[in-house]
């Protein structure tokens, strides 16, 4: 047992990363050989009840459609094919988006398959004096059902451990190598189908049905098969609905005012000019967008039980975290020896280290680890042969070693003075000075004392405190940044509490916290209007975690928290949360730059197509090609082509996700609007201009 | 002095009146709004109409109640106009004919005011004072009311009210558009503009010929015109008529008028919503938009090209000598920024651009800054939508003012952006498409479809201007027009009021290092660029064919 590894501990470095590269939320890179492998499944969209799903496209296949008849009543007409094609490709390349997105998560979903395999149950039937065992399939268990599991069986499906402990191998899912222990009772009793149990025996009550189990749910989700629409997504949807029927108003109340104007359009120009003025880039790459924002969590060993959670990820103004394990490192660690005037350093840390040889606790470990860091190396005969170790206990609040020629006790303040008094000696008055101090300042002091031929004296004092884990302060000052809160959760008391506050630079912090606290804290942001996420394990934090707005469970945790939170962190790290913040801004992020990108596109495709359409009835209007296009054939496909290419060029972005950089609305608006809306005024006036050239090099056109 | 000189100091003059004016009148409506006293004279009101003032209404009750006002005040200015000849006070014309009357009714409860009669022709005394004044007022009352609902919506959180229309309509009424025309009135009178009762006067001409003229109560309906966006002129001249428009000063004093409610709503907003720069970020954004548009106008019409413009020292046809180009171009520049629709020179006799920007002023939803009440409101959805856009750029659930643009926000948000190119587009096109509307054009080529574009564009707009040419008194147009202004005003209306009724059932979410500032000057940019390419452009093809080909070909 002793070569298992606590997953808690495990994964609880500090994942923090600085410099440009660590800042920017990753991204799995795409194959271009995935594009074209993605190929027949963007064919297989074309099915126009699956495109109605997406008004702009949806008009775009119909406006496909619709040429190619044109096209084919007039089969000499080599512009109306080449519109045609441009056109179907518009269309195909925005399934490909999609395509390419949910390929990538499907490659995923055939890892977990893998992990899926049909097991047999060993079901138990009967109680008490009737107990047997019976076997079946996986997938006829019944929730309530209990089954056992010995070294080497695969765990049947998703329950709690009510019987035995056992260590898990759970790299199924996880894909962390090393096992760990799941037991029952406590919060380290839920087992994931699929995973396997690698020793000891356990008795499973089985909690979800065959088919619903956390490895079906997390291959759907992956897949995007039970992919739901997020609000933003549906309100954006509206949006460029809505734009796709202005501009829809705008093309074919043109007709009228063109055989007006002496300047009758054909269906097949007034397809294009309406295909490149509805908001197709965004429109295209929308639901790709959201798959791949679902599947950088997937990545990062999230699952998100709906993508509504991913986003209101990005909308999180209170974080909540928990001291122990997420701040700091989990334990309280020596930070300093204070000796008592006339004692030497050396000779307190000498002293506390030999106290603490035998003590596996952390803190004993650290007190060992500092004096030999400080004062060592010790030789041979600082050991403790032969010593008589007095263990901690609740009631003497100390513990300490007998050697021949001396003890030493090191504890409570209380305790150790009671102990040296006890024993005829003298506490000096600056031993109560320096423990009070150290306590006003968050930490816990430990006295040591020791008693030997010079008599029983207090020698000083060990400062033991929390350690905030490394550039834990730098991501709580980008949390800032971004207008988000951090509330430590602690137990400890206020002073305590206080302190580790200051010193990792959070905003707030709930003392004493008991679960109604937290519960009672989450009810008073939200009530203010702020969304709350959090993270938890235990049983006792479900009703939190279910009330929080995002609530991460831990993977580790009940199959109570995982039920009620909206995501499980497979890596069970708490920390992950600032990650799944910044996720959710970056999807949200993506979304707009895009829109902005296709709304900004329609100012220079207006000046490529309206002159090509009226100059030859209003000589006048050729003033408004301003990009000098060769004739309107060329300029009118050029736009075209340009809007169909854009689509593939942004294919990348979308999937990845915009650059997204920690920093105030203020300055990310800016930012993002200098790159996509500038960007997208300025960019279709070049690539237009370009095509335009390439295009009036065939021979015949232009 | 060149008509530039002459531009910058009468738009100097206009900013520093408007300028004066803005924080005493913007905080007044913001007082006249929430205060919870009666006025006596308001209690008698409420007695007659036997409205509870004090009562809340949640949108639809707060809609229902404008609807029934406004469709009550078609009927009555209906009836009134058809029983004209039987009434006294008629200066002996007849009865309005039916498709004339109800285009008139609709034109003046929807605050258009778009008028296919020639006022001292056909509406005497008893119409022109007891009828169209009075929804002068009203239908001014009851943009401003809409306005405040909307406000309201953004600015309580976790209700449904959003106050009480018939104590906003009487309020506005009593509390703002009577005391500002009395003293406009009086001003106007000073200025030389005519307010009398006088019947018909015989006036020879040179020629040996004589013509007719007639007095009528001038000055106050041209107070209330021009205070209320309204429009409609007591002569078909309109304030190119002396009576009405008499001097260069009078003419700058209308425009003032014409601006005043509206700019000074964005303070009342910002007021109201607890922050005042909230306020002038809106008022930024209109004042860019205004003045970036009088300068694009002084331009065009003052550049020199050809002889005849050279010898008059711009594009002087249409124009009033006493105004000359800049008094003109102002003039126009802000009645189609705003739903007035009242002119002091010919639109269609502008150069192609100058007519062009009249048309996109108008196209642009009328929000710089827009009529009383329906400026404000106007700019507010577009607020909405470039909020939804910018804010989804820095990572959140967009919020405006503490209120998220959700799903339902954006579907009302983007029905609103949908009615009037839907009315503008749709008409003109079916007006293009039929033989019989066509006749009713006096020009060829691309000026003639600029006038009936532009006639459906004023209307869908509730401007109510008109492009001179356009023989709109046919069957067709009243009743086409009369359609177009009748769901160009109350379609967005409903919208604007269920916007108002879910955002006012929001809690309010507070703002953070992470939320989209909507008080700045990088917002109001925004904002621009959101109205300049979603709303402009969606006018960019139809706008080629008319205005575009003719300003370009010269």
């Amino acid at each position: 047992m002793s070569t298992l590894t606590d997953p808690r501990t495990a994964l609880q470095a500090p994942q923090v990363d600085h410099g440009p590269a660590g800042t920017r939320v990753g991204s799995g890179t795409l194959d271009p050989r995935l594009m074209l492998r993605s190929l027949p499944d963007a064919v297989r969209k074309l099915d126009p009840r699956v495109m109605v799903k997406s008004p702009v496209m949806f008009v775009v296949l119909i406006g496909s459609v619709l040429t190619t008849v044109l096209a084919a009543l007039e089969p000499g007409d080599w512009f109306g094919w080449a519109i045609t094609g441009w056109l179907w490709l518009t269309t195909l390349f925005a399934n490909l988006a999609e395509a390419v997105a949910e390929g990538r998560g499907r490659a995923q979903a055939e890892t977990l398959r893998r992990a899926r395999t049909d097991t047999v149950a060993r079901r138990v039937t009967g109680s008490g004096s009737g107990f047997g065992e019976e076997r079946v399939a996986g997938t006829e268990l019944r929730i309530g059902d209990l089954v056992v599991c010995e070294a080497g069986d695969t765990v049947p499906g998703d329950g709690d451990v009510v019987e035995g402990v056992a260590s898990v191998d759970e790299s199924a899912i996880t894909g962390e190598s090393a096992p760990v222990i799941r037991e029952s009772g406590g919060d380290r009793s839920a087992v994931t189908g699929g995973t396997k149990v690698l020793s000891d025996r356990v008795v499973i009550r089985i909690t979800t049905k065959p088919g619903e189990t956390f490895i079906d749910r997390m291959i759907g989700l992956v897949e995007g098969a039970a992919r739901q629409r997020t609000p933003n997504d549906i309100a954006l949807n509206i949006l460029l609905a809505s734009l796709t029927i202005v501009f829809l108003l705008a093309v074919v109340s043109l007709q009228p005012f063109a055989v007006y104007a002496g300047a009758e359009q054909s269906m097949i120009v007034l397809t294009a000019l309406l295909v490149c003025l509805i908001p197709t880039t965004i429109g295209a790459l929308l639901s790709a967008i959201g798959i791949a924002g679902m599947d950088r969590l997937v990545q990062r060993n999230v699952l998100a039980m709906s993508g509504r959670a991913v986003e209101a990820a990005g909308d999180v103004s209170t974080l909540l975290l928990d001291k122990t394990g997420t701040i700091t490192l989990g334990n309280r660690q020596a930070a300093a020896f204070v000796p008592v005037a006339g004692v030497s350093e050396a000779e307190l840390a000498g002293a506390a280290r030999l106290s603490s040889l035998a003590d596996e606790t952390p803190e004993g470990r650290s007190i060992v680890a500092l004096a030999d860091e400080r004062h060592g190396p010790y030789g041979p005969e600082a050991r403790a042969d032969g010593a008589e170790w007095i263990a901690f206990t609740a009631r003497t609040r100390m513990s300490g070693v007998d050697l021949d020629d001396r003890r030493v006790r090191k504890g409570a303040a209380r305790s150790v003075t009671t102990w040296v008094r006890s024993r005829g000696g003298e506490v000096p008055g600056d031993a109560g000075e320096i423990a009070d101090r150290i306590a006003a300042a968050g930490g816990t002091p430990l006295l040591v004392a020791v008693e030997d031929a010079h008599g029983t004296r207090v020698l000083g004092v060990v400062h033991l405190k929390d350690v905030v884990k490394e550039g834990m302060r730098e991501r709580f000052g980008e949390l800032r940044r971004m207008g988000i809160r951090t509330v430590m959760i602690t137990g400890d008391n206020p002073l305590t509490a206080r302190a580790v506050a200051e010193e990792a630079g959070v905003d707030d912090f709930l003392a004493e916290a008991t679960p109604e606290d937290k519960m009672a804290l989450i009810k008073r942001e939200q009530a203010g209007g702020r969304l709350v996420a959090m993270t938890g394990d235990g049983t006792n934090d479900a009703p939190a975690l279910a009330q929080a707005d995002v609530g991460v469970a831990m993977n580790t945790g009940t199959s109570a928290a995982k039920e009620a939170g909206n995501m499980v962190d497979l890596d069970s790290d708490p920390t992950k949360l600032i990650e799944i913040v910044r996720i959710g801004k970056q999807l949200l992020i993506t979304r707009g730059a895009l829109t902005t990108f296709s709304i900004a596109n329609d100012v220079a495709k207006y000046f490529a197509i309206i002159p090509a359409m009226f100059a030859v009835a209003y000589p006048s209007l050729d003033r408004l090609n301003i990009m000098r296009l060769a004739s309107p054939e060329s300029a009118i496909l050029s736009a075209v082509v340009f809007n169909a290419l854009i689509i593939v060029v942004l294919v990348p972005l979308a999937l990845k996700g915009v650059r997204y950089r920690p920093a105030g609305a203020d300055a990310m608006l800016r930012r993002n609007l200098g790159l996509y809306g500038l960007g997208g005024l300025i960019a279709p006036f070049i690539g237009i201009k370009l095509l335009d050239l390439l295009i009036s090099l065939i021979p015949g056109i232009g | 002095m060149s008509p530039f000189l002459a531009g910058l100091l009468q738009l100097l003059a206009l900013v520093a009146a408007l300028g004066l004016a803005y924080r005493p009148l913007g905080d007044h409506m913001a007082r006249v709004y929430t205060s919870t006293r009666h006025l006596r004279a308001e209690r008698w009101i409420y007695r007659a109409i036997g409205a509870d003032p004090s009562a809340e209404m949640r949108w639809p009750a707060y809609l229902r109640a404008v609807l029934a006002f406004s469709f009550v005040g078609v009927l009555l200015l209906y009836a009134l106009q058809r029983a004209q000849g039987l009434l006294p006070g008629s200066l002996g014309f007849a009865s309005i004919d039916p498709d004339q009357a109800f285009n008139t009714a609709a034109s003046f409860v929807t605050n258009t005011n778009w008028q296919s009669y020639a006022g001292e022709q056909a509406m005497g005394h008893l119409v022109q004072t007891g009828g169209l004044a009075v929804q002068n007022f009203v239908s001014a009352a009851v943009g401003m009311a809409v306005a405040v609902a909307l406000v309201r919506g953004f600015a309580r959180t976790r209700t449904g009210e959003l106050g009480n229309f018939w104590t906003d309509l009487v309020r506005g009424t009593v509390r703002v558009l009577l005391p500002i025309s009395v003293a406009g009135a009086l001003a106007l009178v000073a200025c030389g503009a005519v307010q009398n009762f006088s019947g018909i006067h015989g006036v020879g001409q040179f020629l040996g010929t004589t013509q007719q003229w007639n007095g009528g109560a001038v000055a106050s309906q041209e107070a209330i015109k021009e205070l209320g966006t309204n429009g409609g002129g007591y002569f078909n001249a309109n304030s190119a008529h002396p009576f009405e428009n008499p001097t260069p000063l009078s003419n700058l004093f209308q425009i003032f008028l014409i601006l005043l409610i509206p700019t000074a709503l964005t303070r009342t907003f910002g007021r109201m919503t607890g922050s005042l720069k909230q306020g002038y970020a809106l008022l930024a954004t209109m004042a860019v938009i205004w003045t970036g548009f009088t300068a694009l106008m002084l331009w065009t019409e003052s550049a020199h090209r050809g002889a005849a413009f050279e010898i008059a020292g711009g594009a002087m046809e249409g124009k009033e000598t006493r105004f000359g180009i800049a008094g003109s171009a102002l003039f126009a520049v802000a009645t189609t920024l705003t739903s007035t629709g009242a002119v002091n020179s010919f639109h269609s006799s502008y150069t192609g651009f100058g007519g062009g920007i009249t048309m996109l002023g108008m196209q642009l939803g009328e929000i710089a800054p827009g009529g009383v009440g329906s400026g404000l409101y106007g700019m507010l959805i577009m607020a909405v939508i470039a909020v939804f856009i910018a804010g989804l750029m820095v990572g959140r659930t967009p919020e405006y003012l503490g209120k998220k643009i959700g799903i339902r926000e954006i579907k009302l948000a983007a029905c609103y952006l949908l009615v009037t190119p839907a009315l503008v587009l749709g008409l003109t096109a079916v007006a293009m498409a039929l033989p019989t509307p066509r006749e009713s054009m006096a020009n060829a080529g691309p000026h003639g479809f600029s006038e009936i574009l532009y006639a459906y564009t004023s209307a869908a707009n509730n401007n109510g201007s008109a492009f001179a040419g356009l023989a709109a008194d046919t069957p067709w147009f009243n009743t086409t027009l009369g359609i177009a202004m009748l769901l160009g005003r109350f379609l967005p209306i409903v919208l604007v009021l269920a916007l108002a009724g879910s955002l006012a059932e929001q809690r309010s979410v507070p703002a953070t290092n992470g939320t989209l500032s909507t008080h700045k000057p990088l917002f109001s940019g925004v904002l621009l660029a959101t109205i300049l390419i979603v709303t402009g452009l969606t006018y960019f093809p139809a706008l080629a064919l008319g205005p575009l080909a003719e300003g370009l070909a010269s």
